[in-house]
C-alpha cells in the first residue's frame, strides 16, 4: 500500500498542529462556534447527538495492521472501545472528547493515518472497489488512480469551501462494488478501441435528499489528462452550484438544472485552458504510484488444495462460508475473504478493540499485512492462501467474526441512525437487528440468494438506502418514526435507484412486511433469478399489493 | 487608515472602497483618491471615475463573473473579491482564473469576511493581499500563512505539483 515520504509526513505534521492551534484558539474563544464549525469538519469531527464524533479516513479502503493496531488503541483510549465503520470506506468513532482530538490526531499521523476532509463541504475520501488489484475481471488497479486523486484533493486550495461535500469513487473491475454512479463524480477505467487504458467520468450522481445516477462527462481521458479534467469539473461546480439552499448545493442540481449539454459545454471551456498544463500527470508518477501497489510475493499454488476440500466435506458451516464469503482471487491458489461485521445482534460496521487486534493478527497471518474496508461496512483479506482458509475461518469464529451472510439479507448496510446521529428521524440499528433475526436462518438465507438491505435513519441516505434491493428509510411522522420501503435499487453496474412501495410503516412491522416481499419473491422468481431481477421484470405492484392488502 | 496584509505585511490601505449602491454623486469628495468601484459602477461610470479619481480598481462580489472585465484587467492596478461570508467558496476559483489562466499580475484583495484560517489557501489561489475582518488583528493572522510548508496540488505561488518536484 502507499507509505508516506517526507512530503506527506511533514503536511501531515503541519495539518495536525494547524488544527492544534485552531481548537485552541476555539477553548480560548477567540473562535466563534461558526468560525471553528468547518475547520472541525474538514477534520472529521462532528458534534453529536451524545458526544462529538471523529470521522478517519481510510483512502480507498486500505488499512495495515499496524494502523489496526493504532486504531485499537484509539478505540480504548478516546472512545469506548469499539468504533464503525461507514459506508465510505471510513472508521468513526462516537465518544472521544473534543479538547482530545489534536491529540488521538497526532496518534494517527504516527501511523500516516488522518480525519484530513472526511467532512465539510470540500473533497471527501477517494474510494474504490475493495477487491482491487485481486479481482479476476479488472482491467486496471484503481488503487494507485486514487492516491493520485488523494494527493490532489487533499489541502486543494480552490475547493475547501465547495457549495456541499463531494464524494469521487474509481472503478477499474466490471463488477463495481464501489458503487460508482452514485457519486458526484464516478470514474470508470476503460479500455479504449485503440487498446489504451484511460478514463470514463460520470459526474451528478449521488443518493441524499435526490438521488441521481450520475451521467457522462467525459467519454475517455487518457491518464495524463486525469486531474486535469477533475479540475475543470470542479472549478465549474465550485462558481455555479448553488449555494442558496443546501438541500439544492450538490452537484447533481446544478447539472439538472443547467441541463447535461451546458454543463459539459462549460466543463469543456474549462478543461481547455487546464488540459495539458502543470496538472498533467507523467508516466513517472503513475509509475510511483503503482509501484506501491505492486502484487505480493505470492507462491505458486494450486486451486482447491485436498485440506481445503477435505475441510468443505467436513464441515458444513465452514462451507457455508466459503460458498457466501469467499470471492475468486486472479492468482491460482489464493482467495480474496470477505470478513462480515453483520451478526445478528451485533450493530452492522461496528468493530470493538478486541475485533480490531484480531484483524491485525489475521493481516500479518494471513494477508500479507494488509485489510480492506468495504463501503458495505465489512472487511476483506484480499490476498489468502486456499490452503489457510480453514485455519483462518477458525480463528474468525473466536472473534464473533463468523458470519457467513455476506450477500444476503442479513448482509445489511446501515447508517449509526438514531441511536447516535445527530441528523437521524429515526433509529436503524435496531431495524437491522430485528430484519437479521427473523431471517437468521443459513439454509433460509442460502435460499434466498444474493440480496441487498440497506437502512438510513434519515434523507441524507447515509445507508445508501436508495440503491439497495431493498432499500428502508426512517422518517418522521409527528414525532414517531416510521420507515418508508422501497425496491429495485443497486449499486452496482446496473445501477438503479428503488422504488418507494407505498406508506410508511411502524417499526415493529417491517419485518413481516420483509418477510410478505420475500414470500411475493420465492413465489413468482424462475430458475436462478436474483431478487432484484424478479422485482425488475414484475415490477412493483405484485409486492405492493401483498404488503397493502394484507395490511388492511 | 485601516491596516491590512499586503504580500504577508501588515500596511495601512491607501484605498477607499465604495459600497455597492454608491453612485457617481460620491466623487467629488474622493477626488485625487484611489478607490475601488463595484463592478456596476464600474462599468457604467468608468469614464467618469478616471477623470475625478487618482486610481481606479473595482471589486465583485462572490457571484459576479469576471469575464465582465476580463478585456480589462491591463487598466486596472487592483481587482478586489468580496466575501460575504468566509465560506463562500467562489472567490478561491474567481482568484485562481485572474491569476492563472488570465495571467493578472495586479493585487488582487479579499475583502468581508476575510479571517485568518483561509489566508493560506487564499493566497495560493492568487491572493496578495486581505482586508481582515474589522474585529481581527492583522498581525496575529501573518502566522497562517506559515500553516503549510508545501503543497500538493499546483498553486499560483508553486506552479509544479509536488509530484513534479519529489525526490
Amino acid at each position: 500500500m502507499y507509505r508516506y515520504d517526507g512530503y506527506d509526513s511533514k503536511m501531515l505534521e503541519e495539518r495536525v498542529r494547524q488544527f492544534q492551534g485552531q481548537t485552541q484558539r476555539y477553548m480560548d474563544g477567540k473562535l466563534s462556534d461558526a468560525e471553528y464549525l468547518p475547520l472541525r469538519l474538514q477534520n472529521g469531527l462532528y458534534v453529536q447527538r451524545l458526544a462529538p464524533m471523529l470521522r478517519i479516513a481510510i483512502p480507498y479502503g486500505m488499512l495495515s495492521s499496524t494502523q489496526l493496531r493504532k486504531l485499537a488503541f484509539i478505540s480504548t483510549h478516546f472512545d469506548k472501545g469499539y468504533g464503525h465503520f461507514t459506508t465510505r470506506q471510513n472508521i468513526q468513532f462516537n465518544w472521544p472528547a473534543i479538547e482530545d482530538v489534536p491529540e488521538l490526531l497526532a496518534h494517527l499521523a504516527e501511523v500516516e493515518m488522518h480525519a484530513i476532509q472526511t467532512s465539510g463541504n470540500c473533497i471527501r475520501n477517494t474510494t474504490t472497489d475493495q477487491f482491487a488489484g485481486v479481482a479476476i475481471d479488472e482491467i486496471e488497479d484503481s488503487r494507485a488512480y486514487c492516491e493520485i486523486i488523494r494527493q490532489w484533493s487533499t489541502f486543494h486550495p480552490e475547493f475547501a469551501f465547495l457549495p456541499r461535500k463531494f464524494k469521487i469513487a474509481v472503478c477499474g473491475t466490471l463488477e463495481d462494488q464501489a458503487a460508482t454512479q452514485v457519486h458526484d463524480i464516478g470514474i470508470y477505467l476503460i479500455k479504449n478501441d485503440e487498446g489504451d487504458v484511460g478514463f470514463r467520468i460520470l459526474a451528478g450522481g449521488g443518493l441524499g435528499r435526490t438521488p441521481v445516477i450520475g451521467q457522462e462527462i467525459f467519454d475517455f481521458v487518457s491518464k495524463k489528462d486525469l486531474l486535469s479534467a477533475l479540475e475543470s469539473i470542479l472549478r465549474v461546480y465550485n462558481r455555479e452550484g448553488r449555494r442558496d439552499n443546501k438541500y439544492k448545493a450538490r452537484i447533481k442540481i446544478l447539472v439538472r438544472e443547467a441541463g447535461l449539454e451546458e454543463f459539459k459545454s462549460k466543463v469543456f471551456a474549462e478543461w481547455n485552458i487546464l488540459r495539458g498544463g502543470s496538472l498533467t500527470l507523467s508516466q513517472q508518477e503513475i509509475d510511483r504510484c503503482k509501484a506501491y501497489f505492486k502484487d505480493p510475493a505470492y507462491r505458486e499454488l494450486e486451486n482447491t488444495p485436498v485440506s481445503l476440500r477435505e475441510a468443505l466435506a467436513s464441515d458444513v458451516l465452514f462451507a457455508n462460508w466459503y460458498s457466501n464469503n469467499v470471492t475468486a482471487h486472479k492468482r491460482s491458489g489464493y482467495a480474496a475473504i470477505t470478513i462480515s461485521f453483520k451478526k445478528t445482534g451485533y450493530p452492522p460496521g461496528d468493530v470493538s478493540e478486541e475485533q480490531l487486534l484480531l484483524l491485525a493478527e489475521l493481516a500479518d497471518k494471513y494477508s500479507f499485512g494488509e485489510v480492506r474496508i468495504t463501503h458495505n461496512q465489512n472487511v476483506v483479506l484480499a490476498d489468502v492462501e486456499q490452503g489457510e482458509l480453514y485455519s483462518l475461518y477458525k480463528t474468525l469464529q473466536t472473534g464473533a467474526l463468523e458470519a457467513a451472510n455476506l450477500n444476503t439479507l442479513n448482509d445489511i448496510t446501515c447508517c449509526p441512525g438514531g441511536d447516535y446521529c445527530a441528523l437521524a428521524n429515526a433509529k436503524s440499528i435496531p431495524i437491522a437487528e430485528a430484519i437479521q433475526r427473523k431471517f437468521d436462518d443459513r439454509e433460509l438465507l442460502a435460499e434466498l440468494g444474493e440480496i441487498s438491505l440497506n437502512i438510513s435513519g434519515c434523507m441524507n441516505a447515509c445507508g445508501h438506502h436508495h440503491v439497495g434491493n431493498i432499500g428502508i428509510l426512517g422518517v418522521d411522522k409527528k414525532g414517531e418514526e416510521f420507515y418508508q420501503v422501497s425496491l429495485g435499487g443497486s449499486s452496482r453496474r446496473d445501477a438503479a435507484l428503488g422504488k418507494i412501495l407505498g406508506p410508511s410503516f411502524a417499526q415493529e412491522e417491517i419485518p413481516e412486511v420483509i418477510g410478505k416481499l420475500l414470500d411475493v419473491y420465492c413465489e413468482n422468481r424462475t430458475t436462478d433469478e436474483r431478487f432484484v431481477e424478479t422485482v425488475n421484470r414484475i415490477g412493483i405492484e405484485p409486492f405492493k399489493t401483498r404488503v397493502y392488502t394484507s395490511k388492511e | 487608515m485601516a491596516k491590512l496584509i499586503r504580500n504577508r505585511a501588515v500596511e495601512s490601505d491607501d484605498w477607499v472602497i465604495l459600497q455597492a449602491a454608491s453612485g457617481i454623486d460620491v466623487f467629488p469628495a474622493l477626488r485625487g483618491r484611489k478607490v475601488i468601484l463595484p463592478l456596476s459602477l464600474f462599468l457604467l461610470e468608468e469614464e467618469e471615475a478616471r477623470l475625478q479619481l487618482s486610481e481606479i480598481g473595482v471589486w465583485l462580489d462572490s457571484h459576479e463573473n469576471i469575464k465582465h472585465i476580463a478585456g480589462r484587467l491591463n487598466d486596472l492596478p487592483l481587482i478586489a473579491l468580496n466575501f460575504p461570508v468566509f465560506s463562500d467558496g467562489r472567490p478561491y476559483s474567481t482568484a485562481k482564473k485572474l491569476r492563472a489562466d488570465l495571467k493578472f499580475g495586479g493585487e488582487i484583495r479579499a475583502i468581508g469576511d476575510v479571517l485568518r484560517d483561509q489566508l493560506c489557501y487564499l493566497e495560493r489561489c492568487g491572493f496578495n493581499s486581505f482586508a481582515i475582518r474589522a474585529d481581527q488583528e492583522p498581525e496575529e493572522c501573518l502566522s497562517a500563512f506559515s500553516d503549510f510548508s508545501d503543497t500538493y496540488t499546483s498553486t499560483t505561488l508553486q506552479d509544479q505539483p509536488l509530484f513534479n518536484r519529489r525526490t
